[in-house]
């Protein structure tokens, strides 16, 4: 049955170069004599290490444990002794250094007690979603995110279709298509691990149709397996039909919500080699300690693929493919299109590392960014059919809310808008400095909020207490009025007393002294005759009331 | 292991040099048809502006501080040169040659901002600018094929003013087809009198010379999109703004209407389409943004050949919808991959 494909806009046809290292089998590296251990090799949190310095570990032992939900733990790849927990050079764009276990190997290469799963369909999936968590698995394809966790459904989530992505579109990267080449089974038996772990009704295993050996062996091996439930699908071969958004959408025609995930449509991606380690630890217990690694490029002799132990030094590698340092430009880690430049060759091998592309010198000059002359080529090839160059302007000016209402986190960094630019602009740089101010911002923002919150708090509890201190004061004041209120009375009336003696004494001062009244006319006397009666009367009046009372 | 880039990290393999080389070339054949139809004229025209266009934009970059070489090297100087040369008459006197030019690099290109900066059109606010500060140089034409003039006195009257015994100015040149056409109808004669009263102005469908120019030009146009210099949309959008409203009125009335084929393959129609409304830095740039800015370009051309004063429409329809331009572009976002249809 011929599976229907659709289509994603944008995107390129870009010289894949994969040849190169697919003329020879992957071979196991020799294992370095010293091996480097970043804490964090996986999107979240990094693992807390539980293992001292000068203490002896053996092969797949753990030696750092998962400190977050969003969290693995880490392995070591040999037996020997940790010698240092320091700061050493990762491959990270940053080129910062991080926290690193560093294991002086003992040669031995001993393994620890392995606990392989008999019968992972008898167990539950939350259970085998902890042995993959605790075997350190975690997507193999770049991103590194924990696999448990995509493993997952989540409650009231259905599963329609979990996709195997063997696409692999950055060109000169074969190790996917190495890997099911040679070990078709491992993926196959792994996809349905995964699809016990998530419920899901039918799987589709995608590789793009440059890979024919690779689609040819796992049919092959397909075909022995008797898996109704697995399609193998071959897809045109287009950059970058490898997004995850952009192959649910080749595959099935849905597009991934902006902003969403695969789950909110019913859908789950893995990449083949995180299906082939699932297996692994299945199968023998193992946790992840090697990967397959393409070393090519062409200022390597024989580039090929690699089975390396994780944290192998880069230069090692290197040197095993016949590297050519006095002709290289730069050494990659990933492809030409998304990889990043090495400052360091010590840098080791991660669980996310797929490639290391060593460029050569002699590479057509690189032109400085002219002006964007708003052709609009960058729009054209944009597989999230965002507007890059509006996108640049905003970046450049600053203006990251006009940035965000253009949807730069619909963004995958792809490299499309860029490689087309006629004006060579950067465009790429620009957005991720966007996003990185984006997410700065937002830090501040939430440290800003928790600080505010805590004051707002801090203010209302003293309100609080004012108030709860002002009641008490009240209460105890009403209190102490009720037991006074007797003797009041009592001293009011004495008062008073008093009041009306010093009046009467005052009226007849006024009655004996006569003042200027002595010349007035009958008409004024008699005036104030009247007013003496009125106040004699009230003074009578008040006298009488004061006796009464 | 000295340099560390962003990625991606496969050098482009496009360039803005790259693109503007392929407009002059795809130029040539319309070019050439011009000369064989109009004289030598063309050439004078596009030498003498690309020279001074060369000229003020190093000036510019001089005086704006910027690096000379990989400026000049783009090539956009020369090309508004050229496009701006091809809508000259082909009988001018070099300082309207030169007025034009400068304008366009200096006013309307360098004072904006430079390549990729200026809102407008640069070889079209030359032209329009010179159309209304110089009316009578600009409008007079050598009709198709008339007069033998060689590059001697093509040369001795753009640089000396001097025509040849026996030849004036007013004798040589005329109208366009174009105009000639706009002034008749207003005087109440039909479209089938017009062509008897000046023989050999018109030709099969348009103007003599005239539609094999534009047909040269849309060849060249073809070229470009196959090659993906421009996309199809703003030329396709033009050509069928004109043919839409040039329908609309020809068919009821054919008598006062020039068929829509008159109006394509006439003036400056094609190089409009093809050249100048796809001049990226001044178009739309969103898919839908450029379909209506092209429509509306080709619905203005009309407007402006049918009811307006001037000979030719191209040059203000252009300029009118460069300033719609972020308008459009605002309001035509396309929908982001995973966004629910509106």
């Amino acid at each position: 049955m011929k599976h229907r494909l659709w289509h994603f806009k944008g995107g390129l046809h870009l010289h894949g170069h994969k040849h190169m290292s697919m003329t020879q089998h992957a071979v196991p590296l020799t294992p370095p004599s010293r091996v480097v251990l970043p804490l964090q090799q996986h999107i979240g949190e990094p693992a807390e290490p539980i293992v001292e310095i000068g203490q002896r570990v053996l092969k797949g032992q753990m030696i750092a444990k998962a400190s977050e939900y969003i969290s693995v733990p880490v392995h070591a790849s040999t037996s020997g002794t940790v010698i240092a927990i320091e700061e050493r050079t990762v491959p990270h764009p940053s080129g910062l250094p991080a926290t690193c276990i560093v294991i002086e190997a003992d040669g031995k290469d001993e393994w620890t007690e392995l606990h392989p799963v008999t019968d992972y369909q008898a167990m539950d999936p939350s259970a085998l979603r902890n042995v993959i968590r605790e075997a350190g698995i975690v997507g193999l394809g770049g991103a590194g995110f924990p696999t448990f966790i995509k493993l997952n459904p989540g409650p009231g989530n259905v599963i329609d279709t979990l996709i195997l992505n063997g696409a692999e579109c950055e060109p000169y990267i074969t190790c996917d298509a190495m890997l099911m080449q040679e070990h078709p089974r491992r993926i196959l038996d792994g996809l349905l691990v995964m699809k016990h772990a998530l419920h899901a009704r039918h799987c589709i295993i995608a590789v793009e149709d440059n890979k024919k050996a690779a689609h040819t062996m796992l049919v092959n091996a397909l075909h022995e397996h008797e898996s109704e439930f697995i399609e193998i699908v071959q897809i045109p071969t287009r950059y970058p039909t490898g997004g995850e958004k952009q192959l649910i959408k080749v595959l099935t025609g849905k597009e991934v919500p902006s902003n969403g995930l695969p789950i909110n449509i019913g859908m789950v991606c893995h990449n083949v080699a995180t299906a082939a380690a699932v297996w692994e630890t299945i199968e023998s217990g193992k946790p992840l300690i090697s990967r397959y690694v393409t070393v090519t490029g062409e200022a390597v002799e024989t580039p090929r693929n690699l089975e390396v132990l994780i944290g192998t030094p880069f230069r090692q590698l290197l040197e095993a493919c016949g590297w050519q340092p006095e002709q290289t430009d730069e050494v990659l880690m990933g492809g030409p299109m998304m990889g990043f430049g090495m400052t360091s060759l010590q840098a080791p091998v991660i669980k996310t590392t797929n490639c290391l592309l060593a460029r050569p010198k002699n590479q057509p000059h690189r032109h400085p960014a002219m002006p964007c002359i708003r052709c609009g080529q960058c729009t054209n090839v944009c597989p999230a059919k965002l507007l890059p160059q509006q996108l640049y302007w905003y970046a450049r000016a600053k203006d990251f809310d006009k940035a965000q209402d253009f949807n730069l986190f619909d963004c995958i960094e792809c490299g499309c808008c860029a490689y087309v630019c006629p004006s060579h602009i950067p465009l790429v740089q620009y957005y991720r400095f966007a996003k990185t101010e984006i997410w700065a911002m937002e830090r501040d923002k939430q440290k800003a909020d928790h600080a505010r919150r805590r004051h707002e708090f801090h203010q209302y509890r003293l309100e609080r207490k004012r108030q709860e201190d002002e009641e008490r004061k009240r209460k105890k004041k009403e209190l102490l009025k009720k037991t006074q209120g007797k003797q009041d009375t009592e001293e009011d009336a004495k008062k008073a007393a008093i009041e009306a003696a010093m009046a009467r004494v005052k009226s007849k001062r006024e009655q004996q002294e006569k003042k200027n009244v002595d010349n007035l006319t009958e008409q004024q006397q008699q005036a104030i005759h009247k007013v003496e009666q009125r106040r004699q009367r009230l003074r009578e009046a008040e006298t009488g009331n004061e006796e009464k009372s | 292991m000295q340099s560390i880039h962003s990625s991606p990290h496969i050098p482009p393999q496009n360039s803005v040099t790259r693109m503007m080389l392929a407009v002059l070339v795809a130029l040539i054949p319309g070019i050439l048809v011009y000369i064989y139809f109009f004289g030598w004229g063309v050439v004078v025209n596009i030498v003498l502006a690309t020279l001074a266009a060369v000229g003020c934009e190093a000036l510019m970059l001089r005086l704006r501080h910027r690096p000379i070489k990989p400026y000049l090297l783009d090539g956009s100087a020369v090309v508004t040169a050229v496009l701006f040369a091809l809508a000259l008459p082909t009988l001018a006197p070099w300082w309207l040659v030169i007025a034009g030019v400068a304008f366009a690099i200096v006013i309307a290109k360098h004072l904006y901002g430079g390549l990729g900066y200026n809102p407008f059109n640069p070889a079209m606010v030359g032209y329009a600018t010179l159309l209304i500060a110089f009316p009578k140089e600009m409008t007079a034409w050598v009709p198709a094929g008339t007069h033998e003039i060689s590059m001697i006195d093509n040369l001795r009257y753009t640089f000396l003013n001097a025509l040849p015994d026996g030849m004036t100015y007013d004798s040589l040149t005329m109208a366009t087809p174009l105009d000639t056409v706009k002034t008749e109808l207003a005087q109440d004669r039909t479209m089938a009198e017009i062509p008897l009263r000046y023989s050999g102005l018109f030709g099969g469908v348009a103007g003599r010379g005239w539609e094999w120019v534009n047909f040269a030009f849309f060849l060249g146009g073809l070229v470009l999109i196959y090659m993906k210099v421009i996309n199809w949309r703003i030329p396709l959008a033009v050509i069928s703004g004109i043919f839409v409203i040039a329908t609309a009125f020809a068919i009821p009335d054919p008598d006062l209407h020039p068929s829509p084929w008159f109006h394509l393959l006439g003036g400056a129609a094609m190089l409009g389409a093809f050249y100048i409304a796809t001049d990226p830095v001044t178009a739309a740039t969103t898919p839908r943004g450029q379909l209506i800015y092209g429509f509306g370009i080709g619905v203005l051309i009309y407007v402006i050949r049918t009811w307006g004063g001037y000979p030719d429409g191209v040059a203000f329809a252009v300029l009118i919808m460069n300033m719609a331009v972020p308008t459009l572009d605002y309001y035509t976002q396309p929908r982001v991959f995973g966004q629910e249809k509106k």
